[in-house]
């Protein structure tokens, strides 16, 4: 279990930061959001993996981590969630009023000047 | 102190100036201005009484949801924290003066919306994130000063200046899922979030967790090196800030110290003496780093073709010394930083100011540096004068004396040799840069027309601003021997964690007046 998400987690910054790298803008959208999910699921692993345990005290367990389930990462991951979320949409208007501007979606807008453009 | 939460205000004060600005600022756009500029002072009076509280040398701490800490989130209040606020209002009142100005097409606050709003909720993230004791909330005041400073950079709109927002926004979106990877990172390791304690429980690991916490400190301060400007970092800098309108790339002077003041933070605090695996995490190499920061911005600022280049170049220099300064790590070292901070941090902020003056009455040459009409030659001439020796670090100035201390302090370690030569020969390409800058901008300027002299002239409000900076700077300068006790006893208390530490993991909670289970409870 463990190794099958931290591939996820792997996988995901991987195509993100190949996203990042091809130099438009909805790409490079794309491999921010990739990412964000990649760190949000890395924080929610940092909170170790349990599973069936609740998160709130219960008067009929003893009050040790073995039988409860981390409730701090829960609550960072929802924090990071709404402010990649928010940063995304913010991220996004500026990439069309970019365009809208310069009539390129490339990061540096214009386009670059050799023609075989590997973008 | 009678009233514990004074601490809080430098966070909340600008929360409800920018929400309440925004409500009034579509019926009432001189009230949200005058509220905006009277925050401003009011934060300055409130930055400068927690500063003389603080010189007592005691560390104060605020227990925000009145939980104890580790569990609840902190502010912390010491000797660095206060001078970082009183940093921050003196350089927002400032840059709020400037933009209030006429301008030469209207007032910069005016050239799009909510202006006010976003440039409080800007100096809200400035003063949590220089605050706050909790690493996550920490992240968390970083989020919201960069959204502040998105909007404030593409306020005004232009197309360099969204295709620089493109560039900034996307580098820090980038720096914030790595801050979050490396505070998930010790959180796992440490299972705590609050600074004080994880610098205990981090010098308690094992040798078996000593690779992740290292990773996840070191990630940390790359992070921290994004916003501070060092070397393979920086460079969406300059095009970021020559893109920025002046009162806002002057308000951004401070943004790179941010940078730098979480360095200072975690690498006294967390990674210091006594950090057990992590102890002295950055020391083998950041000093490396910055002195590379050092020469290359002395570069920058010799290739530049642009005024706002050139400062931009500076800011860097700047931070590259204090990173410097940081990464020898002795007292003598940082408390010579702390003090070359001071007019470092103003003098940029002036010059982006100046240069945006004198560029506006250029006509069509703006701030590239080639001759061109200029009216007021000897004014602009002496402030340029003045500034330029303050940035290059010539006698009489701060710069100076931050330097001087600084290669004092160096005199006795291994990398003097290095340091001492980067140091003056930045510091020469630095004044051959600004010689250069002056001479060509105003000595070789030509007579303007009646208009450029009018644009020359500026506002009120934009000269008093400049002039605010010009009287603050001397300030610190004939003061200079009670800012360096101050800077050394600030060095001195941050090498010393055993202050703040107990200082924030001491504090209790406040015995409630009230609880709601009472009532609940059967007799």
């Amino acid at each position: 279990m463990e190794l099958l998400l931290a591939g996820f987690v792997g996988v995901l910054v991987a195509s993100g930061v190949y996203l990042m790298l091809r130099a438009r803008t909805f790409d490079l959208v794309l491999g921010l959001t990739l990412v964000s999910y990649a760190v949000n699921l890395f924080i929610f692993l940092m909170g170790r993996l349990a599973v069936g345990r609740p998160p709130i005290l219960d008067a009929r367990l003893a009050p040790t981590l073995a039988n409860y389930a981390d409730p701090l990462p829960q609550a960072l991951v929802l924090t990071a969630i709404v402010i990649s979320f928010a940063m995304t949409a913010l991220l996004l208007v500026i990439a069309l009023a970019t365009y809208a501007e310069t009539g390129t979606d490339h990061v540096d807008g214009q386009e670059p000047r050799a023609p075989e453009d590997r973008g | 102190m009678n009233w514990p939460h004074v601490i809080v205000l430098p966070v909340v004060l600008p929360l409800l100036a920018g929400a309440v600005a925004l409500l009034v600022e579509r019926r009432a756009p001189r009230l949200a201005r005058a509220l905006s500029v009277g925050m401003t002072v009011v934060l300055l009076i409130v930055a400068v009484y927690l500063a003389t509280e603080a010189a007592t040398g005691s560390v104060q701490a605020y227990l925000l949801g009145n939980w104890k800490a580790p569990f609840g989130i902190a502010l912390a209040l010491d000797r660095l924290s206060a001078l970082m606020l009183v940093l921050t209002s003196v350089v927002a009142l400032g840059s709020v003066l400037y933009a209030c100005g006429r301008g030469p097409h209207g007032p910069r606050d005016t050239q799009g919306p909510h202006y006010h709003t976003l440039f409080q909720f800007q100096l809200l993230g400035l003063n949590g994130a220089f605050l706050t004791a909790d690493l996550f909330n920490l992240f968390v005041f970083f989020e919201v000063l960069l959204i502040a400073s998105y909007g404030l950079l593409l306020h005004g709109r232009g197309s360099a200046r969204l295709r620089a927002a493109i560039h900034y926004v996307a580098f820090n979106l980038t720096g914030s899922a790595l801050f979050l990877v490396a505070v998930a990172l010790l959180y796992g390791m440490t299972g705590t979030l609050n600074m004080a304690d994880l610098a205990l429980k981090i010098a308690a690991l094992g040798p078996e967790s000593a690779a992740l916490a290292r990773a996840g400190g070191l990630l940390l301060i790359v992070v921290f090196g994004v916003k501070a400007a060092l070397l393979p970092l920086y460079f969406w800098l300059p095009d970021t800030y020559r893109a920025a309108s002046a009162p806002i790339a002057a308000l951004f002077a401070i943004m790179t110290k941010v940078g730098v003041y979480c360095v200072v933070r975690v690498t006294t605090l967390i990674f210091g003496e006594g950090g057990g695996v992590v102890a002295h995490l950055a020391t083998p190499w950041l000093p490396w780093f910055a002195l590379g920061t050092v020469v290359l911005a002395a570069l920058g600022t010799l290739a530049a073709v642009q005024l706002r280049t050139l400062v931009a170049y500076l800011v860097i220099a700047s931070a590259g010394t204090l990173l410097l300064a940081v990464g020898l790590g002795s007292a003598g070292t940082l408390g010579a930083g702390l003090f070359y901070l001071v007019n470092s941090t103003f003098v940029a902020a002036a010059l982006f100011l100046l240069i945006d003056l004198m560029a506006g009455g250029r006509g069509a040459a703006e701030d590239a540096m080639v001759p061109a009409p200029l009216a007021h030659r000897a004014a602009f001439g002496v402030l340029f004068f003045v500034f330029a020796l303050e940035a290059a670090g010539l006698p009489p100035s701060g710069g100076f004396i931050g330097k001087a201390l600084l290669l004092g302090a160096t005199i006795d370690v291994p990398l003097m040799a290095a340091v001492w030569t980067a140091l003056l020969l930045a510091g020469l390409g630095v004044m051959i840069a600004l010689a250069r800058a002056g001479s060509t901008v105003i000595w070789k300027a030509t007579d303007a027309n009646r208009m450029q002299t009018m644009a020359a002239q500026g506002d009120t409000l934009e000269r008093v601003a400049i002039g605010w900076f010009a009287l603050v700077m001397l300030a610190v300068i004939v003061n200079a021997g009670a800012v360096t006790r101050y800077a050394e006893s600030a060095a001195a208390q941050l090498l010393d964690r055993r202050a703040y530490i107990s200082a924030v993991l001491g504090a209790e909670p406040v015995p409630p007046a009230w609880t709601p289970r009472s009532g609940m409870e059967k007799p």
